[in-house]
């Protein structure tokens, strides 16, 4: 046994110990968002191990480089704080690297000992480190708040001060996709276009995390949302935010501060939250859905229909982040199969009550926790056990125990490739979701199947 | 056969070249951790190293916690690792440094478990200390243990939480389970360095001699600095039993608790990574009275090598011939595989930017193949990592690591007992071995190959489009920049999954993985035919 430690007794709540977190730490957010700008380097304000730990976490997940650059404190700095540490650290990546945007967030220990951002970042400007046409923003991500999709959300927030605002709309809107895979977000890019809707996506991780091999290495991809689009931002006729907490912030800044009025969806997981946002995009534009897309809705559909004797009252244990979660539950609900243990360790209150609703007519008895861990999860599946388990790689060592199927969504997945390729979001990712789930259970069929019931057709 | 393609570029052109776009006081502090190696005329120039990062560089380096909770300590199966920090630390050292252990059939294993007292900005602000005592508390009651280890990180020392006498409450409270905290807050040293000097003193003052009980076996050894990534401790573990050599204590692949305590039990100390576990291997010289010797069981005939020593300082008859009877008995299989990879490999470079001794060991492991390390350095090594052990006594400690501390050891009034007399001593030295004695990786380079520390990204795209190696070896967050330049990348620290590398049937896995690499054919597919051929001179072929 893997997790030979777990007992199946809950006798009392854990109160100060986490074991087996569903979540990680603000930065690691911070930095995939501002990956997602172009010719950006984020760049982490802390000790140097965040950075590496971060560049590590999501290279493993992505497969390929990822480049951020670190203040790196010593224990000088620590103490008398680490202005002097960013603005070396500024100069030196404008003239060895030369991004367009360096976009700085901090750790726990930036946080703690209280250094100013903003104040850095103007006393750099005054010194003139910053270059022409250059810009360094910065989103405060104090590792001891929320989770990495708090640090997402930060960064994508901190975005917006981009946006400005002439007078005169450019008939776009804005999506902020949230943090999804470089596949889904070209999915979305891809869908929006067949509503024949024009947007500026941010941030836009596509053709940055899924780039060739061509023997040429450039440390900024062609892809990412450029600068002059997260200007234009400010002049869009709305913002679809996608998830409350990945997106929310950001498209309410917007609102906030350039007047772009905003919608807060879900994320386009599964049927009906990829329905609503075809829908809303719709709506916003004026347009007739394209039969292209009520075609691949057709098929989402029809795979439903042939495979469901399948799905049917299925158990399911699930684990991930919020946004995702939520639009996961919906489609699991929405196929018939019942989700019964839920657990994100992000913090938000929202969280079990959506869920609550979502699986209110469910036949069976739901454990949801916000802030919850695996360990407990892993208890709840001992007490009651599931036929899958969907959730990041991490999983794997309970799947293993318990001799459960496990499907691999979400992040992070350091032990499989392809899943930057392929898009989980909108009706065609709901096919390819669907494909996974269904193969992991007849796997698991023909694998326990006795020799006389065993099938050719399924 | 290999296609020569080592560009002749001069190495002092290649410096200048990798230091030329730097603002020119990071040049100045670059040039003086770059070094062309002349170590094959005895004149080895010094090298910097172990000083602070330059900020913005993108560094390959990590910090204390991770080398303290990361390498030393998270390896261990039976000690509950209790991280006391924010959530990020934790999750970022679970399992992701392949340190394998076995628990056996009704052992304890806590290395799938990931542990932390997940701090809230209430923590911050009040104070940890309660729900670090409550987390300890939980932990006990869950699981057991014998020892809990507490892990302090950045924000820890900010806030003033005094984590030892937490620790020492709970252990007194509980009075069957040794719990002891680690200050490795990620900001001190410069480096993971600092992090292991803080694992080694806290070992030392809290587990090492706990257990004096007698342990059975013949020809005791403690093998340190060992970490059993992709199995290689299970490896040379199992050339231990063939020779019958028994191994007390690993620090720290698939280690217990009462490993490191009866450690001081041993005869001598065999040192694999010199960087992570001298100052252990020290005190338990000055402690105890167990000499230490550099082994190196990367690569076959260093591992025959490595034996061998180990044979000579016991002197018995048995044991000499048993371990000449293992050698003989397992190369020949390597000898097979050498001798068809090699046809493959010979005279193909090799660069390789490892931690803080890897870059090294593997070097060997490269010459069997007839391959060429062109480059080489560590993240976090020490000038005697790279010059040898002679010139500790000129080493400067400066400002950013004052404050990580010495332990004064003295000889144990009681436990203290020489392995060997002082006659003996000599004898031994005067046949050729080497006690308390490490040259380095200098003198093992050739001359005018360079020689680079705390190399980071800029430099890493530059070497490789200069100096084009056939292979290149770091960690993850190289690999992919490196391979999207075409180049073949290795990694040194995960093995990319592979091994165990170490040992016999290591140094096997370890020519086959470097031949599937350097020979793959995918390097042959970053043009498509039309770009290669980019003119459009012919007509449609059906016209």
């Amino acid at each position: 046994m893997l997790l030979r430690h777990t007992p199946k007794e809950i006798p009392t709540e854990r109160k100060a110990l986490t074991i087996n977190p569903a979540k990680t730490c603000q930065p690691i957010g911070a930095m995939y968002a501002a990956l997602g700008i172009h010719g950006c380097l984020p760049h982490s304000h802390g000790s140097q191990g965040c950075c590496a730990y971060h560049r590590s976490a999501l290279t493993r997940h992505y497969k390929e480089p990822i480049s951020a650059a670190t203040s790196s404190f010593t224990e000088g700095a620590s103490v008398f704080g680490g202005q002097a540490n960013l603005l070396q650290a500024i100069n030196n990546i404008f003239t060895v690297y030369e991004p367009d945007v360096i976009a700085v967030h901090t750790t726990c220990l930036s946080e703690t000992i209280g250094d100013d951002l903003k104040q850095i970042r103007l006393k750099a400007q005054n010194e003139g480190k910053i270059p022409e046409g250059k810009y360094v923003i910065g989103a405060p991500t104090p590792s001891y708040v929320g989770s990495h999709v708090t640090g997402f959300s930060n960064m994508v927030k901190s975005m917006t001060e981009f946006a400005e605002t002439t007078g005169k709309k450019n008939g776009k809107v804005n999506i902020i996709p949230g943090w999804v895979e470089p596949a889904d977000m070209e999915e979305i890019k891809r869908m929006a276009k067949l509503t024949g809707v024009k947007t500026i996506l941010f941030p836009d991780t596509s053709g940055v995390l899924n780039a060739p091999l061509t023997g040429e290495y450039k440390m900024f991809p062609d892809g990412g949302t450029t600068v002059a689009e997260l200007k234009s931002a400010g002049d869009s006729v709305g913002t679809l935010a996608l998830g409350e907490w990945c997106s929310a912030d950001a498209a309410r800044e917007l609102d906030k501060k350039n007047k772009v009025p905003c919608n807060v969806l879900d994320m386009p997981f599964g049927l009906k939250a990829t329905d609503r946002f075809v829908d809303a995009l719709r709506k916003i534009a004026g347009v007739t859905v394209s039969d292209e897309l009520a075609l691949e809705r057709g098929q989402l559909v029809d795979l439903i229909s042939d495979m469901h004797q399948y799905f049917y009252h299925k158990k399911v244990a699930l684990v991930g982040d919020p946004d995702q979660l939520i639009s996961m539950t919906e489609f699991l609900v929405s196929i018939d199969m019942c989700p019964v243990h839920i657990i994100t360790g992000t913090p938000g209150k929202k969280f079990e009550k959506r869920i609550r609703e979502i699986t209110k007519d469910m036949p069976f008895e739901v454990n949801v926790k916000a802030k919850g861990d695996m360990f407990l999860l892993h208890q709840w599946m001992k007490n009651d056990p599931v036929d899958l388990l969907i959730g990041n790689s991490y999983c794997k060592y309970m799947a293993r125990d318990e001799d459960v199927p496990l499907v691999r969504w979400g992040f992070p997945i350091l032990d499989r490739q392809g899943h930057q390729y392929f898009p989980t979001v909108g009706y065609k990712g709901g096919l390819r979701l669907l494909e996974k789930i269904l193969e992991a259970l007849l796997d698991r069929k023909d694998r326990d199947d006795p020799e006389e019931k065993f099938e050719l057709v399924l | 056969m290999t296609k020569k393609k080592m560009v002749q570029w001069d190495p002092a052109d290649v410096k200048a070249e990798l230091l030329s776009k730097y603002p020119p006081k990071v040049a100045r502090k670059r040039a003086k951790q770059i070094m062309i190696n002349e170590a094959l005329e005895n004149e080895t120039p010094e090298i910097t190293a172990n000083v602070r990062t330059t900020p913005g560089i993108i560094t390959m380096r990590g910090c204390t916690y991770a080398g303290c909770k990361g390498v030393i300590m998270g390896p261990t199966r039976d000690i509950v690792n209790l991280v006391h920090g924010p959530i990020g630390c934790s999750f970022y050292a679970w399992l992701t440094r392949r340190n394998q252990t076995d628990a056996g059939p009704d052992g304890d294993n806590f290395i799938n478990y990931c542990m932390s007292t997940d701090m809230q900005d209430s923590d911050i602000i009040f104070g940890g200390e309660k729900k670090l005592a409550q987390a300890i508390q939980e932990a006990y009651d869950l699981f057991h243990p014998k020892s809990i280890a507490v892990f302090a990180t950045c924000p820890v020392g900010l806030i003033g939480d005094d984590i030892h006498t937490v620790a020492k409450n709970m252990k007194e409270k509980f009075g069957d389970c040794n719990v002891y905290a680690f200050s490795c807050e990620g900001y001190k040293g410069v480096s993971q360095s600092a992090g292991h000097h803080i694992a080694n003193n806290q070992v030392f003052r809290h587990i090492v001699g706990e257990n004096d009980e007698e342990k059975p076996g013949k020809f005791k050894i403690n093998l340190l600095g060992e970490y059993n990534i992709g199995g290689d401790g299970f490896e040379i573990d199992r050339i231990f039993n063939k020779c019958g050599i028994t191994n007390i204590a690993t620090f720290s692949g698939n280690s217990t608790y009462d490993q490191f305590a009866s450690a001081h039990t041993a005869d001598l100390n065999a040192v694999m990574c010199h960087r992570s576990i001298n100052y252990v291997a020290d005190m338990l010289e000055t402690k105890y009275g167990i000499p230490w010797i550099k082994v190196n069981f990367i690569g076959a005939e260093a591992t025959a090598k490595s034996l061998r020593k180990i044979a000579e300082y016991f002197g018995d008859k048995e044991l000499i011939d048993t371990v000449e009877a293992v050698i003989a008995e397992e190369m020949p299989a390597v000898d097979e595989v050498v001798s068809d990879v090699r046809i493959r490999t010979d005279g193909k470079t090799a660069m390789m930017f490892v931690g803080g001794s890897r870059a090294h060991h593997y070097k060997e492991l490269f010459n069997e193949m007839g391959m060429k390390t062109i480059s080489a350095g560590y993240e976090f090594g020490h000038r005697d990592d790279y010059e040898g052990r002679q010139v500790i006594p000129n080493l400067k400690v400066d400002a950013d690591s004052r404050n990580i501390e010495e332990l004064v050891i003295e000889a144990d009034e009681t436990r203290y007992r020489p392995r060997k007399t002082e006659k003996e001593m000599k004898a031994l030295e005067k046949a050729g071995l080497q006690f308390k004695h490490y040259d380095g990786l200098a003198p093992d380079m050739d001359n005018d190959t360079l020689i680079i520390d705390d190399l980071n990204q800029y430099e890493a795209e530059k070497l490789v489009e200069l100096m084009k190696p056939d292979i290149f070896c770091a960690g993850i967050k190289e690999k992919y920049s490196i391979q999207k330049l075409g180049v073949p990348m290795k990694q040194l620290h995960s093995y990319d999954s592979g091994g165990p590398y170490a040992g016999f049937k290591g140094a096997i896995n370890f020519y086959n993985e470097i031949d599937r690499l350097v020979n793959s054919k995918v390097w042959s597919y970053m043009k498509a035919p039309w770009q290669k051929n980019p003119q459009l001179s012919a007509a449609y072929i059906w016209e």
